[in-house]
């Protein structure tokens, strides 16, 4: 029974991902890959667990390089599309000749 | 389920929602700031509660390896030029995917606690996390202009494919408990980074955006698998949504190239590309001077500005903008054609002209003008290459054949702003630069367009 509510979640959280981005202009593609590209910085969260819950050196040392990982990617993530869309706001107001 | 457990499941649920509802807001434009706050907030609140997650230890690594993360991360964000974001993105991307893998290393050299199910969960994601790093970080080079070129050889997909079935082989050792090698999980991982770098090798710096996307998509699913290793359900469901958003915007990004994400991947930019490209450098390159360019144009009635990504990284846009606004003055009919993948990455040009201060009623898409180029005198192009390249209507034999371009070569006379002359981003020679009305006008961009504005003041 497990397996299935897993598999409902999976279809679930499919779908939502599908619907959300359909439908947006191509001028928003670049930011919105950032922008997703942020969200699976939740990486982190499994990371900080994973060396959390480490025994040894080895799983340690992956679990650091884990870590340092998925925070850049969090954080490179979210400043990199923070100033794409600030100039893309910028752009927006500028446009009224 | 105590207290504690309670708060931190209550806060992993409230992050899952603040994610799709900023990925929802980032898709429109009005909404799109606050998107990524309240994506950041999410963020915060997710990774706050995991230091009281039930028996973490090693607090001060933990927090260590985020200062050190945080810090390179955040200062090479903030400096890079807009010009470079996709390489930027696909970095970060890359470290995503690495930690996937990370995670799925320690869980599976743990592996006795798993059940088989999860290992199965773990080698996949794993795999999958592996092959987003090493890929990405090959996109990274390609883009930085660290890796030249694309390394493309004949039965390229029959090696990965027997690179992705040797990974899958020492999945099934791991599976099964079987010892023939040595230390199959070390295996298993090194043989998907090394897919990594052969699926991404091949393949030209004008897919790359697509690639990226995909690579985004994949470290989404490959954080998602991770989380249902660790019963993580933020994970799950934020890497389970940007999974099939990632795959969603690849689509649509290999349909703005009018190529397949089959054909981007499998073929690409094929085996063929060596022969046509000698085939197309015939005649001449004829250069022309600044000054008499600006002349040519400020007489004409119609000029069709084609900016491409090398105009960026001049940052030549404000300098063009002048000179077509002197034209404007002068009555000279001045549009701008924007082709989808215009700056790498569709969109990313019409921000870096509205930036600019370009009006949105100047820039039109290449369905838009494209029957205009015949009525048209001048076509400046500057900084592009490959999206004017006639060869991908004429030359079935050419990588690039069946692309949607702007139809340049159609207007009366063609002006070329270039530094050099070599070949384009993607290394094909570019037969536009070889026609009897084109004329090429070398220079860096910047320097080019305040030549152009200084010549035609001086009328």
């Amino acid at each position: 029974m497990e397996a299935f509510v897993a598999i409902y979640i999976f279809l679930l959280a499919a779908i939502t991902g599908y619907e959300v981005i359909s439908k947006v202009p191509a001028i928003l593609h670049t930011p919105l890959m950032s922008g997703s590209n942020f969200i699976h910085g939740v990486v982190l969260v499994g990371a900080i667990i994973a060396l959390g819950l480490a025994d040894n050196t080895l799983e340690k040392t992956i679990g650091f390089i884990g870590v340092l990982l998925a925070s850049g990617n969090a954080v490179g993530g979210y400043v990199v599309t923070e100033r794409m869309l600030e100039m893309f706001k910028s752009s927006k107001d500028n446009d009224k000749p | 389920m105590t207290n504690l457990e309670v708060i931190i499941q209550s806060a992993y649920v409230v992050a899952a929602i603040l994610f799709i509802l900023g990925l929802k807001r980032m898709s429109s434009p009005t909404t799109a700031r606050t998107g990524i706050i309240w994506a950041g907030v999410g963020m915060l609140l997710a990774t706050a509660v995991t230091f009281f997650y039930p028996g973490i230890e090693n607090l001060l690594l933990i927090l260590v390896a985020i200062l050190i993360g945080s810090i390179i991360a955040g200062i090479t964000a903030k400096k890079v030029e807009m010009t470079d974001m996709p390489q930027m993105i696909a970095l970060y991307n890359g470290m995503g995917g690495g930690a996937a893998a990370a995670i799925a290393a320690v869980e599976l050299f743990k592996g006795h606690q798993l059940q088989l199910s999860f290992v199965i969960l773990a080698l996949v994601g794993g795999v999958i996390g592996s092959i987003s790093f090493s890929g990405s970080l090959i996109a990274f080079g390609k883009l930085q202009g660290l890796i030249k070129g694309s390394f493309r050889f004949k039965g390229q997909n029959i090696l990965n494919l027997s690179i992705l079935l040797t990974a899958t082989i020492f999945s099934l050792f791991i599976v099964l408990g079987l010892n023939y090698v040595d230390n199959p999980i070390v295996l298993v991982f090194v043989v998907a980074l090394i897919l990594g770098v052969t699926m991404t090798l091949p393949i030209g710096g004008a897919d790359m955006p697509v690639v990226i996307s995909l690579y985004n998509a994949l470290t989404g699913l490959a954080v998602g698998l991770e989380g249902y290793v660790l019963q993580n359900y933020s994970m799950i469901i934020a890497g389970t949504v940007v999974g099939s958003a990632g795959t969603l915007l690849t689509q649509l990004m290999a349909k703005a190239m009018n190529r397949s994400l089959a054909n981007v991947l499998f073929s690409g930019f094929g085996d063929s590309s060596a022969l046509s490209s000698e085939e197309n450098t015939q005649g001449e390159m004829k250069p022309i001077e600044a000054n008499d360019a600006s002349i040519m144009m400020a007489f004409a009635q119609k000029v069709i500005v084609i900016p491409g990504y090398g105009m960026a990284v001049a940052q030549a846009q404000q300098k063009v903008w002048e000179y077509c606004q002197l034209l404007i003055d002068r009555g000279v009919d001045v549009k701008f054609a924007i082709h989808p993948v215009a700056g790498r990455m569709p969109g990313h040009m019409n921000v870096l002209l509205a930036e600019a201060g370009v009006p949105y009623d100047l820039i039109y898409d290449a369905d838009e003008i494209n029957q205009e180029f015949k009525s048209c005198d001048v076509a400046l192009v500057i900084g592009a290459n490959d999206v004017v390249n006639p060869v991908a209507r004429t030359d079935p034999s050419s990588p690039i054949y069946g692309m949607p371009i702007l139809d340049a070569d159609y207007s009366s006379n063609v002006i070329v702003v270039k530094r050099g002359q070599g070949a384009g981003f993607s290394g094909i020679e570019n037969s536009l630069f070889f026609l009897d009305n084109t004329r090429m006008l070398y220079g860096d961009g910047k320097d080019v367009a305040t030549d152009l504005v200084q010549s035609i003041k001086e009328l």
